[in-house]
């Protein structure tokens, strides 16, 4: 299929299920609208809420601070997972010892740990920091883990034979290994520091995109809800985008990374 | 020129190495292998698959130690790695985060010397094996000839007196193969290091080698032949295969070496044998 073959096929998508969503929730079939406006409200208000939003900037805030949280909670938390992956891989005593309370704690469902962190950090943006450091730190801990214990036995082998003390051992294989693996787990951590963000605003807080939606819904405004959530799949997109420049440029030394001749 | 004067760059006496295998079985590898590498000696290894011819280079690496019998490197004991050697892996040893000139420049600058320096032997060097051009590039960039290059220069600028290689051109295609092996030689020829070489190709071994040695069957591989090559230097790897003398000599060490062939393959198609 031709690239703008294709395009035409993916809008051709939106253009159905916008229309059908708007037949089914305002024109009478037998009668009858299928889907009650009250409980699907129907893309032209939908459209309109988020312009509203816009217009207005009333939006600005909220985006900026479920952005301010999520890149918090990312930062903290791959921060952590990266260092606490590269001292368990390198100090399997210390990784035996605290492996079953690692499993336990990334066992727990994340969600329950959300009124906890409100009752300590309070209503503002640091309880839901915490709550997506939660979730972002056992990807990138368990991703940098991973790669540190899998270094290629070969590379290994030709580092010491060249040399290398256990100190640069750690800087020119160790190191590079390990980053290398936290990089490709970017998209994850990235997805899942917005959704530690956008679930903890939900569960209780005075602003950000969460809080948005879970406003909307107190009122029984279907519209607002709707709204926000397509605000929120445009602003996780948008954040991918970012996060496939920076991926290509850190790993162009990948096989499979773009950018190399492959 | 092999030079007897000096001390025995790599001498094996009696050499065991096993493996420990779950339940406490145990299973030898190589057993008593004596084997001498001359300063300035190049040595081939030649074996069935499986028969412990990287086994005896990781002996000689220090990655390995042996259960009884001694490893000396220029007359002393080897105690931890060997740091006179350097070693040319069969597989893919480069760092694969570090461009073609990093790679070769780290052997300098893990010893400390200044960057700008190191880079610029490290030009050099890939200069000498034909990469000039391909200094930014990164390992998966390049060909697999290419990154044997890369390894030989990343192995020769530290200039180890002995050089291990283990079936360093293995993965290569026949042509590749002759051409990494003229210029193995044109850059041992500057310099006359020890060289120990594993290899399963007996021709290979023959171009190269001034002495092949051949090792039986694993497990318990022994070393079963050892032969003078008398062919004159400096060699043309392609040329050199039409030579009668050539052909003689593979005629003769074939002759052992095919048994052993032929036992290792059955040995392989078995369940594998253990010694208790």
């Amino acid at each position: 299929m031709s690239r703008p073959v294709l395009l035409l096929c993916q809008l051709l998508v939106a253009v159905v299920g916008l229309a059908l969503w708007h037949v089914f929730t305002t024109v009478p079939i037998f009668g009858r609208v299928l889907l009650p406006p009250f409980f699907f409200s129907n893309p032209i208000d939908v459209a309109s809420q988020i312009v509203d939003w816009f217009v207005r900037g009333t939006i600005w805030k909220h985006l900026w601070i479920t952005l301010l949280e999520s890149a918090l909670a990312f930062t903290i938390g791959s921060v952590a997972g990266v260092l606490v992956g590269f001292w368990f891989a390198r100090q399997p005593r210390v990784a035996a010892i605290f492996d079953p309370y690692v499993k336990m704690a990334n066992a727990l469902p994340r969600v329950v740990l959300a009124p906890i962190f409100t009752l300590w950090l309070g209503l503002g943006i640091w309880s839901k920091v915490a709550l997506g450091v939660t979730l972002v730190f056992f990807i990138v801990f368990f991703n940098v883990y991973q790669g540190v214990k899998e270094v290629s036995p070969t590379v290994l082998a030709n580092g010491r034979m060249l040399g290398m003390s256990e100190r640069q051992l750690t800087r020119h294989v160790y190191w590079p290994s390990a980053l290398s693996w936290m990089f490709s787990s970017l998209h994850t951590a990235v997805g899942f520091a917005v959704v530690g963000a956008v679930v903890g605003e939900y569960l209780g807080s005075a602003a950000g995109l969460g809080y948005l939606i879970q406003q909307a819904e107190g009122i029984f405004d279907v519209a607002a809800v709707f709204a926000g959530m397509f605000v929120l799949s445009a602003f996780v997109i948008l954040i991918d985008l970012l996060v496939t420049v920076v991926e290509r440029r850190l790993l162009v030394w990948r096989p499979d990374g773009a950018g190399g001749h492959g | 020129m092999v030079d007897t004067t000096r001390p025995t760059a790599v001498a094996l006496d009696e050499a065991t190495v096993a493996f420990r295998l779950a339940g406490d079985r145990v299973y030898t590898a190589v057993e008593q292998a004596s084997l001498t590498v001359e300063h300035g000696e190049f040595v081939a290894i030649v074996g069935p698959t499986g028969c412990g011819k990287s086994t005896l280079l990781n002996v000689a690496a220090g990655l390995l130690k042996p259960v009884s019998g001694t490893v000396r490197i220029f007359d002393q004991p080897l105690t931890g790695l060997n740091k006179d050697a350097g070693y040319l892996f069969q597989a893919d040893a480069l760092f694969p985060w570090k461009t073609a000139i990093d790679n070769v420049a780290i052997g300098l600058e893990i010893k400390g010397a200044p960057r700008v320096q190191a880079l610029e032997r490290a030009q050099g060097w890939l200069t000498s094996v034909g990469l000039g051009a391909f200094a930014g590039r990164y390992p998966h960039m390049l060909s697999g000839g290419q990154r044997k290059r890369v390894g030989l220069a990343q192995v020769l600028i530290r200039d180890p007196k002995i050089l291990l290689m283990d079936e360093p051109f293995g993965p290569l295609d026949a042509q590749t193969r002759q051409i990494m092996g003229n210029l193995l030689l044109e850059l041992w020829n500057a310099d006359r290091k020890a060289v120990l070489f594993v290899t399963h190709d007996l021709e290979e071994a023959i171009a190269l080698a001034d002495r092949v040695v051949i090792m039986s069957a694993g497990p318990s591989a022994r070393i079963i032949g050892d032969w003078k090559v008398p062919l004159a230097r400096p060699r043309d790897i392609s040329e050199i295969r039409m030579e009668k003398e050539f052909h003689e000599l593979h005629r003769e060490i074939w002759s052992v070496l095919k048994d052993e062939v032929m036992k290792g393959y059955a040995q392989s198609t078995q369940a594998p044998a253990v010694v208790a």
